[in-house]
């Protein structure tokens, strides 16, 4: 179609949506709405991971993500009772501030992948190295160490919310 | 690939409305098996025993009057129903509905699609069927709804952690496969899943009566505190697509816990009554007594969520949260530990 393979296409649509639903959670006004359109966004990216051959990412991006974080996002945002009248108005001077920040760190996220190609990516396996069972290999014997590492991490920042949330710590 | 395109548009179509009809005769029996219960009569009326009173049900909703609420968001209010609907009825995608048969000198598989992710696609699609009760619930604009789509959502969160571990324990012993089909096909030798994993069962069961909403774990819609719950300000059909998806998601979880722990369409002594009967491997009749079987064990489980929603009272909503993080995830840890240490010296596990 039009010289460009399904996976071109499906590419174009699914990066087209992604941006679109991203600037959809700035722009929009609500923010029940804002969560519901990062939540569109989740699905894009995890369109992208199918694409890439990593159905394992994609569908635990869905459960993590999707399923759960945005859920508990979207639970204090429904509780916090936000709504436009009591929005506060910022001053255009902060606005401006906050508008070269941004687009500085845009500048700065576009120069890292710029030349990204000559690192030379290591290549692990065949390109069914998304499955569960080859990532799992990987994971488990490779990359044990980090991996234990960032769970380590993972289960201080368990605890360390859990001790937050105490009223009386004894 | 037409005839590939076609057969799998049939059975697409045939699940979608295979889920449907039980669905709407799940309203029906759980009419009578509480009044059964009860010891009244039940629905009698609409023709013989009451049979066509789902769609007498059906038709008055479709009638009655339509009130979207003046103050709500009236494209989230329509989505939520909507949502609720799509998510249960995606569900059965992934189940393996009978053996694989030959139709006219094809073999065709009796299941939409056998992904290698299936379990973690079911679990996918269950976290994502939140959203459309605290959509709804949200914009509905009322407080009873809010606080119906929070505790449905916290409880949601909540059971789905202990359901999770309890089944990285089936997959253990199920040889580390994540497709339903697999699941379902290694347990054809030797014993069901549910022999290895009695309290891993229990823990699935108990998780699943919380992920359906259903008693006593139904604190989303407790009437005696909540009005109506989540659906308060629903009226009509959109009404019905909330009370029915509950229906579908007893089906699907009837049927996800019939092919994880009672080995699906196997059944004991399966291989010793097709050899009686002199059929052979991919047999079409093979094919419907595996089904038969299956819809067996789907409707005794459905029985049971209706049984223990006419016996048990509501769970306090501090009791549920308490099952859960408290007893029902140490247990399904504890499960977990045990399973590794069994499969360990049943030599399943592999390094």
């Amino acid at each position: 179609m039009l010289g460009y393979t399904i996976t071109q296409w499906l590419f174009g649509i699914l990066s087209f949506l992604s941006i679109m639903f991203g600037l959809m959670v700035v722009f929009s006004r609500n923010p029940v709405n804002s969560v519901l359109y990062l939540v569109m966004t989740f699905f894009c990216i995890a369109g992208h991971y199918l694409l890439l051959n990593a159905q394992f990412l994609a569908v635990v991006h869905i459960v993590v993500y999707a399923g759960a974080i945005m859920v508990l996002f979207l639970f204090v945002i429904m509780l916090m009772d936000l709504n436009q009248e009591n929005e506060p108005q910022k001053a255009w001077l902060i606005k401006l501030i906050a508008g070269i920040a941004g687009g500085m760190l845009l500048f700065v996220l576009v120069g890292s992948l710029k030349g990204s190609e000559q690192l030379g990516l290591a290549q692990y396996g065949s390109s069914q190295i998304g499955t569960v069972k080859n990532l799992g290999k990987v994971l488990f014997s490779e990359f044990l160490f980090p991996f234990e590492i960032a769970s380590i991490l993972l289960l201080a920042a368990l605890v360390g919310s859990i001790m937050i949330g105490k009223k009386d710590i004894k | 690939m037409l005839t590939f395109i076609i057969s799998k548009l049939i059975i697409c179509v045939v699940v979608f409305a295979i889920s449907l009809a039980v669905a709407a005769y799940s309203t029906w029996w759980e009419r009578k098996l509480s009044a059964l219960l009860q010891d009244r009569v039940g629905p009698d009326r609409a023709g013989p025993f009451g049979l066509l009173q789902p769609l007498a049900d059906g038709g008055k909703m479709f009638f009655k009057e339509e009130i979207i609420p003046n103050v709500s968001n009236k494209f989230l209010f329509i989505l939520g129903p909507g949502l609720v609907m799509v998510t249960a009825l995606m569900t059965g995608a992934v189940i393996p509905w009978a053996k694989d048969a030959y139709i006219g000198g094809a073999l065709y598989s009796m299941q939409i699609t056998d992904i290698n992710i299936g379990v973690l696609y079911l679990f996918g699609v269950v976290s994502i069927g939140v959203y459309g009760i605290m959509i709804g619930g949200w914009a509905s604009n009322n407080k009873y709804a809010l606080l119906g789509a929070i505790r449905a959502s916290s409880q949601m969160i909540s059971y789905e952690i202990a359901m999770g571990i309890a089944v990285i324990a089936l997959i253990i012993t199920s040889g580390g496969t994540l497709s339903l089909r697999e699941i379902v096909e290694q347990q054809d030798a030797g014993f069901a899943n549910v022999v290895w994993q009695p309290l891993g069962f229990i823990i699935f069961f108990v998780c699943a009566l919380a992920e359906t909403n259903r008693a006593p774990f139904d604190l989303p819609e407790c009437e005696a505190e909540l009005v109506g719950g989540y659906h308060t300000e629903y009226s009509s059909m959109k009404l019905g697509l909330f009370l029915f998806a509950e229906y579908i998601n007893m089906f699907i979880s009837s049927a996800v816990m019939a092919a994880f722990y009672f080995g699906g369409y196997n059944f004991p002594f399966a291989h010793e009554l097709y050899d009686a009967m002199g059929l052979a491997d991919g047999s079409k009749w093979i094919a419907l007594i595996g089904f038969g079987a299956y819809f067996t064990k789907i409707f005794i489980f459905i029985s049971v969520f209706m049984w223990i929603r006419w016996t048990l009272p509501r769970f306090r909503y501090d009791q549920l949260m308490n099952l859960g993080w408290r007893y029902l995830l140490p247990l399904s840890l504890l499960n977990l530990g045990i399973t590794v240490v069994v499969e360990f010296f049943r030599g399943n596990l592999h390094f």
